[in-house]
């Protein structure tokens, strides 16, 4: 480990999604975005729909959606859970606009308890989506 | 004896099955590599979800607030055994094995008064296990994973497995699959998936002293709450890729076998064939000969 980095760790149910070193990881936790640098006390916390931002030197950081998930802090590492993690750069607002749609109907739709509460997981996420776009 | 003609059928014939599994062979190879591949990158997740589980779980365990999925029902009379087979066949004793295990466990289950309940993943199982268990099975999921083990394929089966929990209908759930080794080899595997088993290193991690302390945000109940459905998903999906991977490689490794034997059988063939007709030859020969010193 380089001195003064934090190692960063992104994964999802499929795959490693990112590991890489950065100055500074900003991740949307449950109870308020925390920023993570080296030497961060050990923190775990459930993380809410957003925006992960990846510091790393100059320029802009990198921007990563994740829709919720979990996240664990070492003084060394950070290591962040999602249940689905896109870049934000990648996401489309008509297209998202329609899940969010789609979501809500379903949600309208359907008389079973668990599928409703799915549906609007679905619509929640997708907000999530359209608040970060701006 | 068969005849010329009976022994260029049998040839033939044995060559077509012969090009089957050997085109099925390479099939099984392609999906394996795949199937591999996907069980490999499933690993960081499953990993570190565990670990994060034992440090949290370490310091709730026995506790009264531990949530259900955790803490059990406070009873083990009903189990669930989740049999994930495939649904196809035709992979040597990759179904038979799961099947054996399976019936193994229920057996030992019964043999102390446990109620069984089974859940199939996969119609081969469901086909094996109906006739000593059918009455015992409570549905049949079939399907999965037919071009790759999706996540929220698993997320539903664990819906399912956490829905019946919620209602009660079993106290304890232990998943049957085989876990991939290599592509020759796999391991049938038992692991209980409620309550969810501590991993057994965490109390080697929390006596490490002040950097085994953690800050938990909102609080230990609350992510636990969040964690402990996600990791019973997790887990499904990590047996059923584990599955997938070791079902292509026992077809593989079937169908390797099924195409070294017809080619053996082939050649079998083709000798008895030319013997046949060489002996046809010498007979005719014989035949005129003696015919021409007879006149």
């Amino acid at each position: 480990m380089a001195d003064g980095k934090v190692e960063f760790e992104l994964v999802t149910p499929e795959r490693l999604l990112l590991s890489q070193e950065a100055d500074m990881v900003v991740v949307p936790g449950a109870a308020g975005d925390f920023g993570v640098l080296p030497r961060h006390s050990p923190l775990i916390s459930t993380v809410r729909p957003g925006t992960i931002r990846l510091h790393d030197g100059a320029g802009e950081p990198a921007a990563i959606f994740v829709a919720g998930g979990f996240a664990e802090v070492t003084p060394e590492r950070c290591t962040v859970l999602a249940d689905e993690a896109v870049p934000l750069a990648e996401l489309d607002r008509a297209e998202v606009e329609r899940e969010l749609r789609e979501a809500r109907e379903d949600a309208a739709d359907t008389d079973d308890e668990r599928r409703r509460a799915a549906a609007e997981r679905r619509a929640a996420v997708a907000e999530a989506k359209l608040a970060e776009l701006g | 004896m068969p005849s010329l003609k009976d022994l260029r059928n049998r040839i033939s014939s044995v060559r077509a099955t012969q090009k089957i599994t050997s085109a099925m062979k390479m099939v099984a190879a392609a999906k394996l590599r795949r199937a591999q591949e996907a069980a490999e990158a499933a690993r960081p997740y499953a990993e570190r979800m565990e670990r994060m589980l034992g440090s949290l779980g370490g310091s709730l365990a026995g506790s009264a607030g531990a949530p259900k999925l955790l803490a059990g029902s406070g009873d083990d009379r009903t189990h669930l055994v989740v049999v994930a087979t495939a649904d196809r066949g035709l992979c040597g004793g990759f179904n038979g094995g799961i099947v054996r295990r399976a019936r193994e466990l229920i057996e030992e289950l019964e043999a102390t008064d446990k109620t069984v309940r089974i859940l199939c993943v996969g119609r081969k199982g469901r086909d094996q296990l109906r006739r000593l268990h059918g009455t015992k099975i409570v549905d049949v999921i079939e399907g999965v994973g037919r071009r790759s083990v999706e996540f929220a394929e698993a997320d539903a089966i664990a819906e399912r497995v956490r829905t019946m929990f919620g209602e009660g209908e079993f106290d304890v759930c232990t998943i049957v699959y085989a876990r991939f080794k290599s592509a020759i080899s796999n391991e049938v595997t038992v692991q209980q998936l409620v309550p969810a088993p501590l991993p057994e290193t965490d109390g080697g991690a929390a006596s490490e002293g002040p950097s085994a302390v953690y800050i938990y945000e909102p609080d230990e109940e609350a992510i636990l709450e969040d964690l402990l459905p996600r990791n019973v998903s997790v887990q499904v999906y990590r047996a059923l890729l584990e599955n997938a991977a070791s079902e292509h490689g026992a077809r593989m490794a079937a169908m390797d076998n099924a195409t070294r034997n017809a080619g053996d059988m082939i050649a079998r063939l083709t000798l008895q064939y030319n013997r046949t007709r060489q002996a046809m030859i010498t007979k005719e020969l014989i035949e005129i000969i003696s015919g021409a010193e007879a006149v």
